[in-house]
């Protein structure tokens, strides 16, 4: 099958026109040479199926970044049929540098130059032929966008693919370093094809962005957006997320109990509370992935993640992240998941791996649910709130120890040197590409694992069946009182470490796993857990469920993300230390002190 | 004049860069923006708290970090 590359500076369009070849079918994959998962899809064109690679935005074919490794070593290894490169028609000028240093390699290339709706706007006029004529080279005006000029660049590729594919001679290859000639050439076809004002008109993005990055205003603006954007997630999210639990308990009960009735008690737990929930803890992030990539959306395309890092980077710099990955924790409060997700825009993989260390330190929703009932089992109505203040404290300060204490792990090496882009909106189309593409995503990397993970933790509070569910005499009772010379000095008793195990699949079940275990529910429980525990205790059970791993779904899109198993257990190992230190530390000088 | 950087520069400064005195993957970086030696630059703002600055090189609004900044020599027009 013939392959079809896509070139271009980050930033251009690539994703956009990918999008609109494959029509979101696509599929990550692995190829020779290179360790990063690419986005490729198959299309029929001119009667034959050809595959589409979107590579990642480069700068310079030449360069030292993470991104243009990886397009070196693909190119290297894979030399495609046909490139399409893809440059910003309203920033040619510095853009062609690029393509000059494509063409060297003897390609077969269709060039398209994209946004030429923005270049329009902006008073710049490309004579696409003439450039086409002095580079030798078919050259075309779309905007991958609105589809304007998409059918011509379509034709044109698929009369480039019918030439036979130049082979990349081994010494065009390996020595690609004579830029010299490049200056001269650029200068030249500029001068005769492109018309640049000698200023932009871009009146809209200035104005806005005096506002959005004014140096008193800029701030508070941008929290503002993210309370905005965090109130609209989770207020549109918890409702769906309920209304799927309640469609998947309505399934059970009205149909699946009736038709397992016949088979035996385990074998019905097993496919009940074991494969069937499962799949309800996976369904259950479906409708907050899909918003908050509808939202993110928003805030990337239209430029304003790039804001954001301006106005933060003050602070981030400090602790070796930028700006978006400040988005990203903050985001983190609302659910680790998609905040995960989000860091793929960070393209310094040191930088992201280590934003990726700091999340799962983020007080999420599903945790809070289960402060607020152990802070109104236990404290007054005047001290719960203060209690729950000082968790988002600790959550916050432990994430920025992470960081500083990490920073030099994951030292990033990339210049932090950001393109601010004119402001854009996306069009509906492409947010809600956007918000399917990332949960197909999700739902393919992580059912199996959460799954799984379900299961065996259902046969670890059931079996053997002899034992009551969930009781001491069943192996999850076994563990839990193996472990209780480690839980013990953190002040965490044996139905509390079963509630743990239970927390480790996702926080929003240890409620009902409590409830289990010690058999009854509502006030109730509330009320026998108040008489059992003191404040430290359960203060200190707190902290430990704030800190150790948040759930399964963040475990499984940590691998998924990092795709190394070693980060994975280093940031399970540190979040299970960092609990259980500071549940100690809390613990013993809570105690010491007389409380 | 020859002691200015962009680091140095003013919100609404419009400089000719001279001279870029980066380590190599920075050099790229910056030449792949836009970034070239008798290039006009205009400093648009810069954040505060000492953050980054917003510059402009062509067509192009590029934020980078005073530090970096300050490797790159202008001289004002
Ligand atoms: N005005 C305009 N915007 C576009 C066009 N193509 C892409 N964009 C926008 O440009 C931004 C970057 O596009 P994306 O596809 O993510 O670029 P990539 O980084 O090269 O993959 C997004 O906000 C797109 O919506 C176009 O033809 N016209």
């Amino acid at each position: 099958m013939k392959r079809i590359a896509l070139l271009g500076m980050p930033n251009t369009g690539k994703s956009t026109l990918f999008n609109r070849m494959t029509g979101g079918a696509a599929r990550v994959g692995n190829w020779p040479g290179i360790t990063v998962e690419l986005l490729s899809g198959k299309i029929l064109l001119g009667g034959d199926m050809v595959e589409i690679i979107d590579l990642p935005g480069i700068y310079d074919l030449h360069g030292f970044s993470d991104d243009e490794q990886v397009v070196r070593h693909f190119l290297h290894d894979n030399v495609p049929d046909l490139a399409l490169v893809i440059l910003n028609a309203s920033q040619i000028e510095r853009q062609m540098s690029l393509l000059l240093q494509l063409k060297q390699l003897n390609m077969n290339i269709v060039v398209l130059l994209n946004m030429a709706d923005e270049a329009k706007k902006f008073g710049i006029s490309i004579d696409a032929a003439k450039m086409s004529e002095l580079l030798d080279m078919p050259i075309f005006l779309l905007s991958a966008k609105y589809g304007t000029g998409y059918p011509e660049a379509l034709k044109a590729a698929t009369k480039a693919l019918s030439y036979p594919t130049p082979g990349m001679a081994e010494e065009l290859r390996s020595q690609l370093e004579q830029d010299e000639h490049i200056e001269t050439e650029m200068a030249k076809v500029l001068k005769d094809a492109v018309q640049i004002p000698a200023r932009l008109s871009d009146n809209l993005t200035e104005k806005l962005d005096s506002v959005m990055l004014h140096p008193w205003f800029g701030l508070p603006i941008f929290f503002g957006v993210m309370y905005l954007l965090f109130q609209g997630i989770f207020l549109f999210g918890q409702p769906l997320q309920g209304g799927i639990a309640q469609g998947f308990t309505w399934l059970r009960e009205t149909a699946l109990v009736p038709l397992l009735s016949g088979l035996p008690q385990a074998l019905q737990g097993l496919l009940l509370d074991g494969i069937y929930n499962g799949v309800g803890t996976v369904a259950a992030f479906v409708p907050i992935i899909v918003l908050f990539f509808l939202f993110m959306a928003i805030i990337e395309d239209s430029g304003y993640l790039s804001r954001a890092a301006f106005l933060m980077d003050a602070l981030m710099a400090k602790l070796g992240l930028d700006g978006r990955g400040f988005v990203m924790l903050l985001m983190g409060f609302g659910c680790n998941v998609p905040a995960l997700m989000g860091t793929r825009v960070m393209r310094s993989r040191a930088m992201r791996l280590l934003t990726m260390l700091v999340i799962p330190l983020s007080l999420c929703s599903a945790r809070l649910q289960v402060f607020i009932f152990f802070t109104a089992a236990l404290f007054s109505a005047k001290a719960a709130p203060i209690v729950l203040f000082s968790l988002y404290l600790f959550s916050f300060a432990t994430a920025i120890l992470t960081a500083l204490i990490f920073k030099h792990q994951f030292k990033n090496t990339e210049p932090f040197v950001l393109e601010l882009p004119p402001y854009r909106f996306p069009t509906a189309r492409q947010m809600l590409l956007r918000g399917w593409l990332e949960v197909r995503h999700f739902l393919r990397r992580a059912t199996k694992f959460i799954v799984a993970g379900v299961v065996l933790v259902w046969l670890l509070t059931n079996l053997p069946f002899s034992a009551t569910p969930s009781s001491p005499d069943t192996f999850a009772g076994i563990i839990g009182s193996a472990l209780h010379p480690v839980f013990q000095p953190v002040g965490i008793n044996e139905q509390l470490t079963i509630a743990l195990i239970f927390g480790f699949i996702a926080k929003e079940i240890v409620i009902g796993a409590l409830a289990v275990i010690y058999g009854l529910s509502g006030d109730a429980l509330s009320g026998a857990i108040g008489q059992q525990l003191d404040w430290v205790q359960a203060y200190s059970f707190m902290l430990f469920t704030l800190l150790y791993t948040p759930c399964l779904a963040t475990i499984a899109t940590l691998q998924s993300e990092s795709k190394t198993l070693k980060f994975t257990l280093l940031s399970l190992g540190w979040s299970l230390s960092l609990a259980w230190l500071l549940s100690f530390a809390f613990y013993q000088s809570a105690r010491a002190l007389g409380y | 004049m020859s002691a200015n950087t962009l680091a140095t520069m003013h919100p609404g400064d419009i400089a000719t860069i001279l001279h870029i005195h980066a380590e190599e993957a920075l050099h790229k970086r910056l030449l792949a923006l836009g970034f070239r030696s008798g290039k006009k630059i205009e400093l648009i703002r810069k954040a505060s708290f000492s953050g980054p600055i917003q510059v402009r090189v062509g067509t192009t609004d590029i934020m980078l970090r005073r530090s970096e900044a300050a490797k790159i020599s202008v001289e004002k027009s």
